[in-house]
């Protein structure tokens, strides 16, 4: 096998056709369809019209990244796929469309984990993520920190969030203030103009006998808008710069404080950040001090690399192949709720042998 | 002519090699969870059986439902992906009138409807006259809203007998029928549809009433 394998990686697992191509830790095309638009009236993503988007976009988006790369869709050593979690509906279109063009083409099939291909993302912006690696994944699905020893077979959760993701929060928070949706690029914007200690947000799960890696945002969320809702039947302006930028201090302060702490108390001087919220300004600033105080090393991809994308599924693909991992099998499925332990979807189907076991199941 | 066709628009998940004469082989599963992990086997498995290599291939034929969406879009994404990747033309056809054709086929004579299960009291459907020629539909609707209809076949009139008292098989596509379908049309020089979906219905999404207040009115 190559030692640079080159890998093409599909994500579908929520708004974003992504389709990316590696070669080693090298991205060579990053080509993602957004439907994001069409779901902004509705104030969240739709499922269904995800799924559909995803179905129109996947050729011509293969094609885009093909192009991009320089490559023929022949010379591929393998074809990654996010098998979960995610979408069911909109999951099962990549992965319908990588076994295609993994049959089409006789190439290997890797089905993969989309929490772990955010993690191996960053191997092609800063080279081969060290072992043992701290993960701290916050977007619009997910808020985890993971532990990593290595990223195609050994992902380790350390705490997530118990009720909403921070990228949700800062979905909710958007709308509360009228800002629209996402909420995430905005609020980050908004919070720019304002005061970070204007107003005392609650920090979640910050007591000294709360679960040390677990998050919570609901009960954040909630203070926000009843301090809103507040000034406005006062009639009193909303500062809307000054909450954004209060709310955002909050969440940035207690993921990066369980960061840094996770990392101390195993050992770990490495961090990654990943996920869509990892595009966020004051995060990334918040991470980099916190980090270099702790002697930590810090490692962020450039946002565009955060959010979903094909690429971060072609570098988990690619460093599978790296490591001569088995690939998975056509029968392959979509889990919408694969858990984060399982990095890939190998080969030996044994539910899929149970199943005809029992005469194909009843 | 050899054609790959196959159909996840029913609870079938079916496909079939057809030489532009004959179907070669075919496989037929029905299992409305798993169309996403039993197509790609079948279409090996039925390219094995036909003793045929993908490479042979000229065109691929898929079946653009209506259907449930979700099943739908793994044949429909699975067509683009493979007619993309072998550089093959493909063509979509109506999944009832595949069906149309195989209960024709099967010696069903005179004007007769078919109907699928579209779910939620719903179904697919679309008549045809004497000569296979659609006259109505594909539509979906309620069965007890639609006027009388005395032959029908397929799955969505085996199940609501009140509005389709004469209803028999076929009861869900066979993608030998639609490679059979698409082989005679192609054939008379005739064109088949693009291979979109026919979804029907507009996605369930409704554009939230406004901001819900946190604090008691
Ligand atoms: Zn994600």
């Amino acid at each position: 096998m190559a030692d640079e394998p080159l890998v093409l990686g599909i994500e579908t697992s929520c708004d974003e056709t992504g389709v990316g191509i590696v070669r080693g830790t090298t991205l060579l095309a990053d080509a993602v369809a957004s439907s994001v638009n069409d779901h902004a009236r509705f104030g969240g993503v739709v499922p269904e019209i995800a799924s559909r988007a995803h179905l129109e976009a996947m050729v011509p988006t293969i094609q885009r990244a093909l192009d991009t790369a320089g490559i023929k869709a022949s010379d591929l050593d393998g074809i990654a796929v996010t098998a979960g979690p995610g979408l069911a509906g909109a999951l099962l279109v990549g992965v319908s469309a990588a076994k295609a063009y993994a049959w089409a083409l006789d190439k290997p099939l890797y089905g993969v984990n989309h929490l772990a291909s955010h993690i191996c993302v960053d191997q092609l912006e800063h080279g081969r993520l060290p072992e043992p690696t701290m993960a701290l994944l916050v977007s619009g699905g997910h808020s985890s920190l993971l532990l990593t020893t290595d990223i195609t077979s050994d992902v380790r959760p350390l705490g997530a969030t118990i009720d909403d993701a921070a990228g949700e929060a800062f979905d909710k928070v958007a709308r509360v203030l009228g800002l629209g949706f996402p909420g995430g690029p905005v609020v980050d914007r908004m919070a720019r103009e304002g005061d970070p200690k204007a107003i005392a947000f609650p920090r979640g799960l910050s007591g000294a006998k709360d679960p040390a890696y677990d998050f919570s945002f609901s009960g954040l969320k909630t203070a926000v808008a009843r301090w809103v809702e507040g000034r406005r039947r006062a009639g009193e302006d909303v500062p809307v710069a000054d909450v954004a930028a209060s709310f955002q201090e909050a969440v940035t302060d207690v993921l990066t404080r369980k960061a840094v702490k996770a990392c101390r108390e195993n050992g770990v001087d490495h961090l990654m950040i990943g996920g869509g919220v990892a595009a966020n300004s004051r995060l990334r600033e918040m991470a980099q001090q916190r980090c270099d105080k702790a002697g930590i090393t810090l490692r962020v991809p450039r946002p565009g690399l955060c959010t979903d994308n094909g690429a971060m599924v072609a570098a988990l693909g690619s460093e599978m192949v790296w490591r001569g991992r088995a690939s998975s099998s056509l029968e392959l499925s979509a889990d919408s709720s694969l858990p984060v332990t399982e990095v890939s979807v190998p080969h030996n189907d044994v539910h899929g042998e149970a199943y005809r076991a029992l005469g194909g199941g009843a | 002519m050899l054609l790959l066709a196959f159909d996840t628009a029913t609870p079938a998940v079916t496909a079939a090699v057809h030489d532009g004469t004959a179907v070669l082989a075919q496989t037929h599963q029905v299992d409305a969870r798993r169309h996403g992990e039993l197509l790609l086997p079948a279409v090996a498995q039925v390219l094995a059986e036909a003793g045929a290599d993908k490479h042979q291939l000229t065109g691929l034929v898929v079946g653009v439902g209506p259907g449930p969406y979700t099943g739908l879009r793994v044949g429909l994404v699975t067509a683009a992906a493979l007619g993309h990747a072998l550089g093959l033309p493909v063509y979509g056809v109506c999944t009832l009138d595949a069906i149309a054709h195989q209960a024709r086929t099967e010696g069903l004579t005179g004007p007769f409807t078919v109907a699928t299960d579209a779910r939620r009291k719903e179904v697919y459907w679309a008549s045809y006259d004497a000569d296979g020629v659609r006259t109505e539909g594909p539509s979906v609707d309620r069965p007890a809203e639609l006027t009388a209809r005395p032959v029908a076949v397929g799955a969505g009139a085996l199940l609501y007998r009140d509005a389709f008292p004469d209803a028999r098989a076929p009861e869900h596509v066979s993608a030998g029928a639609m490679a059979d379908f698409a082989a005679t049309e192609l054939a008379a020089g005739r064109e088949l549809l693009a291979p979109l979906p026919l979804y029907l219905r507009r996605p369930d999404a409704q554009v939230p009433a406004g901001y819900k207040a946190v604090l008691p009115a």
